[in-house]
């Protein structure tokens, strides 16, 4: 049974329907981020699994219970939104026993609730304060509590992170990370267009756009296999090289020939027959260009040198093509140099030009 | 040198076009405190000192005279129980008008935002279209609404008149800073568990103080200083301080007692005045709030 299952949803705006029967199924205990740029749909999606918007057809199941048709407190979720939304007016643990309030619990175990989670996000020297008198950190951290105290099943993330700055993003990535590891039965829910949280929080990732699904799968997966040139060029920073060729047959196997750049493709994993001949698109990432003085591509020299302290990316160019390599840190190499360029196509993506879907 | 080298704060210098922008602000002050100053002189002074005419001068013996029996026994046509009535009578209008405008617009307002009720927008439109009509044109089909429901010329005819004509502007008002709020803080409230009015009174209303001391502001100021609907719509036993004031002023028996009229103004004068000097950060916010309506 899942913890979650989307059904065939759509969700109608005015006259605009999105999604059109997406189907999504989330086992409990699972961390799904739904990934993708601003405007793909992906927040609409995590709303009506809320119930905070209704969804024009299909079923939403949480706990193998249909709740299509219930409202947001009945569902057994608890959500983290992106501006904290913590009561103004009200202290934090005002704040965190909101919920328990409205729904008539007993006071002592509204105070033991409250003090458990306020353990587990070390907020308990806050409990008195008022949100304006916290930290943008401190506030989240109030508002992952006030999602804690619900005691749900699941627990929805909207950006959680996305106001915050850098240093506390991490900081508390990674808190969050921890509380599903402590929570350990609890699904959670998190949208995000930040392709470092989602690799690395999620069990699995949702990659959308334009309010279609492009790709479920692992971090791993989607980093190594996307499923096409959208998934291949989202993820990624560095972003994967693209390079525009042709599909030939050679001796006994295929090769990949861009004018005067040739790979040989032995085992490259196709996803189904090879269409020799057709136009194609090569993805290389920055990391699996190898600097190699025998390599297989040459003529290419240095333009740019990007020091980003662990490791230094070097845009090389042959005349035609522009390729970004990454390398080690300590990498000495200067502007100017000429350097030879070697991969493995095991690694390498290749796509159909016209449909952009892997091959 | 660097002394001579430009270091630290800029020296201020009074420039001409200072000096006239000073010189424009205390003639308007002059211009805008004159006429106050000069009623409250007069109705310092005996009627003796008035006839001498010399109308900007300091009152030679002051005297609360005027005030008193402009409170308590100045004639308003036949009766002769001073401004005291009215001012009563528009107290007794003033409380529940104002609680009840401010009320029914703050959950207008919030239902408006939040709630995305089916044709809340035509809603709005209409709502908002009434705020722009006339007074004038609504007076006589309501006058007919009202005797034909038996309530005209009554306490509660008057404080229904205030109610529905302040519903559009204070709708307006909340709806536009009910819109300024996240709507994620709606959707949390809706998680929790919170309904319709749960979210209202215990989420939105602490949120809308601000808000609320506009309103109260706008509505006492507005509802105190009107004449036309208390003429029209209150009845004999409830005409508003601002009708018996002109009753006074305009009462032609006999000398024309200056001092007892400008203590009567200043009398009928004080709430909003009261209102102002205490609450003057916040009605220039209720101005600029409610800007879309003069």
């Amino acid at each position: 049974m899942s913890a979650v299952s989307i059904r065939d949803v759509s969700v109608a705006f005015e006259a605009v329907r999105v999604f059109d029967g997406l189907s999504l199924d989330i086992e409990e205990g699972e961390f799904v981020v739904l990934l993708g740029p601003s405007g793909c749909g992906k927040s609409t999606l995590l709303n009506a699994v809320a119930g905070l918007i209704d969804v024009a057809d299909g079923q939403i199941f949480i706990g193998g219970r249909n709740v299509t048709w219930e409202e947001p407190k009945d569902r057994g979720i608890a959500m983290v939104f992106q501006s904290y939304a913590l009561y103004p007016r009200m202290s934090v643990r005002e704040n965190m026993s909101f919920g328990l309030r409205m729904a008539k619990t007993p006071k002592a175990e509204i105070g033991r609730r409250v003090a458990q989670a306020a353990e587990l996000l070390q907020i308990g020297h806050l409990l008195d304060r008022r949100p304006d008198q916290l930290s943008g950190g401190q506030r989240q951290r109030v508002a992952i509590g006030r999602a804690l105290v619900r005691d749900a099943a699941v627990f929805l993330f909207d950006e959680p992170l996305s106001n915050l700055d850098a240093m506390l993003r991490n900081e508390l990535r990674v808190e969050i990370k921890r509380l599903h590891a402590r929570l350990g039965k609890a699904t959670m829910i998190y949208v995000t267009h930040d392709q470092i949280e989602a690799m690395t929080l999620a069990d699995r990732i949702v990659v959308m756009r334009d309010q279609k699904v492009q790709q479920i799968g692992s971090p791993a997966e989607i980093y190594g296999r996307p499923a096409n040139l959208f998934v291949a060029g989202f993820i990624g920073a560095p972003q994967m090289n693209f390079l525009n060729g042709r599909l030939e047959a050679e001796g006994g196997g295929l090769s990949f020939v861009a004018g005067t750049l040739r790979l040989p493709l032995a085992g490259y994993a196709f996803n189904g027959a090879p269409p020799v001949g057709q136009e194609v698109v090569l993805g290389v990432r920055p990391e699996h260009l190898a600097l190699a003085e025998a390599g297989l591509w040459q003529g290419f020299g240095v333009d740019i040198v990007e020091p980003m302290g662990a490791d230094t990316v070097l845009w090389c160019s042959d005349g035609t093509h522009t390729l970004q390599v990454r390398t080690t840190g300590t990498s000495r190499i200067t502007r100017g140099e000429r350097v030879g360029l070697g991969l493995d196509p095991e690694q390498a993506s290749l796509f159909a030009a016209d449909t952009g879907e892997r091959l | 040198m660097s002394a001579s080298l430009p270091s630290g704060p800029r020296p201020r210098r009074l420039t001409p076009g200072r000096i006239g922008l000073y010189a424009f602000l205390l003639t308007a002050a002059v211009f805008f405190l004159l006429p106050l100053w000069i009623m409250l002189i007069t109705s310092l002074k005996p009627m003796e000192e008035i006839r001498l005419g010399n109308i900007l001068a300091l009152p030679m013996a002051p005297t609360l005279e005027a005030w008193g029996k402009a409170w308590s026994s100045a004639c308003t046509g036949l009766d002769c129980n001073g401004i005291s009535v009215g001012f009563w009578n528009s107290v007794r209008i003033l409380v529940p008008s104002v609680i009840l405008s401010i009320a029914l617009g703050a959950v207008n307002g919030y239902a408006l935002s939040f709630w995305r009720v089916k044709g809340a927008n035509v809603l709005f439109g209409v709502l908002l279209i009434g705020a722009f009509i006339p007074y004038q044109v609504f007076l006589y089909p309501l006058v007919r609404i009202f005797s034909q429901m038996g309530i005209y010329n009554s306490l509660t005819c008057i404080v229904l008149v205030h109610v529905i004509f302040g519903l559009p502007t204070m709708t307006l008002l909340f709806r536009n800073y009910y819109a300024g709020i996240p709507i994620e803080l709606f959707k949390a409230a809706r998680i929790d568990g919170g309904g319709f009015w749960t979210i209202f009174l215990r989420v939105m209303l602490p949120m809308s103080v601000p808000m609320l001391v506009v309103a109260t502001i706008l509505q006492v100021t507005g509802i105190w200083n009107d004449f036309i609907f208390g003429l029209t719509f209150a009845g004999r036993e409830n005409l508003p301080m601002t009708v018996q004031l002109n009753n006074i002023v305009h009462s032609t028996q006999g000398e024309r007692a200056y001092n007892v009229d400008m203590a009567a103004t200043m009398l009928a004068a004080l709430v909003p005045l009261v209102v102002y000097f205490v609450s003057g950060r916040w009605f220039v916010r209720g101005i600029a709030a409610g800007a879309v309506k003069g």
